[in-house]
């Protein structure tokens, strides 16, 4: 397992993969709780990234509602936690197969009846809105007015509830960000993995040469579904409050694509370079108009707007594949 | 919202109906600007309702600071979006034309992006309306109430919507983008600028949803965030008529008008878009060319 991992990977690339890991782990020990704070929202979008990224970087197929999986989770995990008091983990066990059920279905509808390409994005959205609107008439889960779980000074980290302080949910997201990215890794260097690439360069090719291109897809949906349904529980459990409005907006799911795409559509650094460099620049521009006195709603997303188009038109592969040429590591990607 | 002990009379539904039809001609128009753009371009502007809220937001301001009817600046605003869409698709849009497909979509959802947000920072996140002179008007017809802003904003929606028609039907101009649609390397071949007949076809579609716009201000309040929901509809209403059909779109958008005045009246108005979603979902199943679309293959 271990040689499988690191095969094929340059001395330069484990070295520099050890101190960066090295870094997150000791980074709660030396940085403040509003730098903890961040840290945590740039691992949550490097792992819902790193799970979008399976769909879209590895097998090509693009969906533009994973807030669909991020909502399924939450309100799983809440809802259980709140009306029969079971806790995020065996939650998250409930979680599985409902978001493993809904991507089936949605996966199932698409590719059966060959809705490929800009319909299938169109599907995926809908189906997010779909979930939107029916969760706002979903009283058992307090509709639109949210749904809350209780808030109380915690003396100790409970890890089995999820109760206790940032540092905590640092470390549980940091271990779920490390577990995605061996995961991914795994999965790219192994035989489902090379089926989803031939699927995404070339799908009749691909069903040509034998494979059974509507199965590796529908794996393709369910593992990132089922992975994203945990950025749902450990959003549920970290910020105690879920409103539809939120939770399955399409803007959030454009969001979460946004640190894949800047840092590498399809690597598997991308999505965790993606998340930092947006967070740290979205951070950066706080703080420079917090000082020029500026306050206006909007300007974060359209800074955001704005490193998409920039990263779109100059960079179309990502960050990543350019800054690994500069540090000449060569990811087997591609 | 209906009560729910009390037997609601026919002709409410009769009306609601006719509500519904001239809202979908609206809509139809919206989607037809996409449906053209898609058609010829065989681009995806996933900033379609985006455009819609910059027109909304001039016919808004028109009003509001010199008392333009929306009526009336109905084809200066269609001209302005028409040169928004002809610069976007010359100077940005064409350069992406041989990148691959979710190139195309990420480019213009980063352009959605920038023009919600810039929306949001100019006007805030307040809703804004037009109240004309006409707006509690209505017609009787027997049993049946018409709503006069309604019917005046499907005639409008017509008139343009045949206009296009006409266009690409008797046209020289016309005629070339239909054929850079049929046959892209035949309209290299014999001379087509298509890089232009490209952006006049991306102006024409911002057109349609400009004039859309512009008439929909009578009829519903506009929010920065409303660019996206219309995006989605207009999606659904395109693919629902048939992409690339120009009268399936406004069969479409009909079809999804009634379709929401009624669930809004049956079940809750919030609720209105699930069944939308599930027009969509019944037609990528059962038609996935759309109603009036032709088949693939």
């Amino acid at each position: 397992m271990m040689a499988q991992l690191t095969e094929g990977v340059s001395r330069r690339a484990l070295l520099l993969l050890a101190t960066l890991l090295a870094a997150l782990l000791i980074a709660p020990l030396v940085v403040n709780d509003y730098l903890l704070t961040a840290l945590i929202l740039v691992l949550y979008f490097a792992y819902i990234g790193q799970a979008w990224n399976i769909m879209m970087g590895f097998a090509g197929q693009l969906s533009l509602g994973h807030s669909l999986y991020v909502g399924l989770g939450a309100y799983t995990a809440a809802a259980l936690f709140i009306h029969f008091g079971i806790g995020p983990w065996l939650g998250f066990l409930v979680a599985i197969p409902v978001t493993a059920a809904c991507g089936a279905f949605l996966g199932f509808l698409a590719f059966r009846f060959g809705v490929a390409g800009v319909y299938f994005a169109i599907l995926t959205i809908a189906f997010a809105e779909f979930a939107r609107i029916g969760f706002d008439h979903f009283a058992w889960v307090g509709g639109s007015a949210g749904f809350f779980l209780p808030v109380k000074q915690y003396a100790h980290n409970d890890l089995w509830l999820l109760r206790g302080a940032p540092a905590m949910f640092y470390y549980v997201m940091l271990a779920a960000t490390a577990l995605a990215f061996i995961a991914c890794r795994l999965l790219l260097h192994s035989r489902i993995g090379y089926f989803w690439q031939a699927i995404r360069e070339d799908e009749r090719a691909a069903r040509a040469t034998g494979i059974d291109t509507f199965r590796y897809k529908m794996y393709a949906v369910i593992i990132s579904a089922v992975m994203t349904s945990f950025a749902g529980v450990f959003h549920a459990f970290y910020y105690n409050n879920l409103f539809p409005e939120q939770i399955f907006h399409i803007s959030r799911s454009i969001e979460f694509i946004l640190a894949p795409i800047i840092g590498g559509i399809g690597s598997l650094f991308g999505p965790l370079l993606g998340a930092f460099l947006l967070e740290t620049l979205a951070e950066g521009l706080r703080e420079v108009l917090a000082l020029l006195g500026v306050d206006v709603p909007g300007l974060r997303q359209l800074f955001f707007g704005v490193c998409l188009l920039l990263v779109v038109m100059l960079l179309p592969d990502g960050v990543w594949p350019w800054l690994a040429r500069r540090l000449r590591i060569k990811e087997s990607k591609r | 919202m209906a009560s729910r002990d009390r037997a609601v009379p026919a002709e409410i539904y009769l009306n609601v109906a006719v509500s519904g039809i001239l809202t979908g001609l609206v809509y139809g128009l919206m989607a037809l600007g996409l449906s053209v753009i898609f058609g010829v371009v065989r681009v995806v502007n996933f900033a379609h309702g985006e455009l819609m809220t910059i027109a909304m937001y001039i016919a808004v301001v028109l009003f509001s600071a010199f008392k333009l009817d929306p009526l009336i600046m109905l084809v200066p605003i269609a001209m302005v979006l028409f040169a928004l869409g002809y610069a976007l698709q010359a100077g940005v849009i064409n350069a992406f034309i041989t990148r691959p497909e979710h190139t195309q979509f990420l480019l213009l959802i980063a352009l959605a992006i920038i023009i919600v947000n810039t929306l949001l920072i100019i006007f805030g996140p307040d809703a804004h309306s037009v109240q004309t002179s006409y707006a509690f008007d209505s017609f009787q017809v027997g049993k049946l109430i018409i709503d006069a802003t309604k019917l005046y904003a499907a005639a409008a929606a017509l008139v343009a919507a045949t206009a296009l028609f006409a266009f690409f039907r008797f046209t020289d101009t016309g005629t070339a983008i239909r054929a850079c649609a049929d046959n892209y390397a035949g309209a290299l071949t014999v001379g087509l600028d298509v890089n232009r007949l490209y952006a006049l076809t991306f102006g024409l579609g911002a057109a349609c949803v400009g004039a859309a716009g512009t008439v929909l201000v009578l009829i519903i309040d506009v929010t920065p965030q409303v660019g996206p929901v219309y995006t989605l509809l207009a999606f659904v209403i395109v693919i629902t008529g048939g992409l690339g059909s120009m009268p399936g779109s406004l069969l479409g958008g009909v079809l999804i008008g009634v379709t929401e005045a009624m669930a809004g009246l049956i079940f809750t108005p919030s609720a209105k878009s699930m069944f939308a979603f599930a027009i969509l979902v019944l037609v990528l199943l059962f038609r996935p060319q759309g109603i009036l679309g032709r088949k693939i293959s």
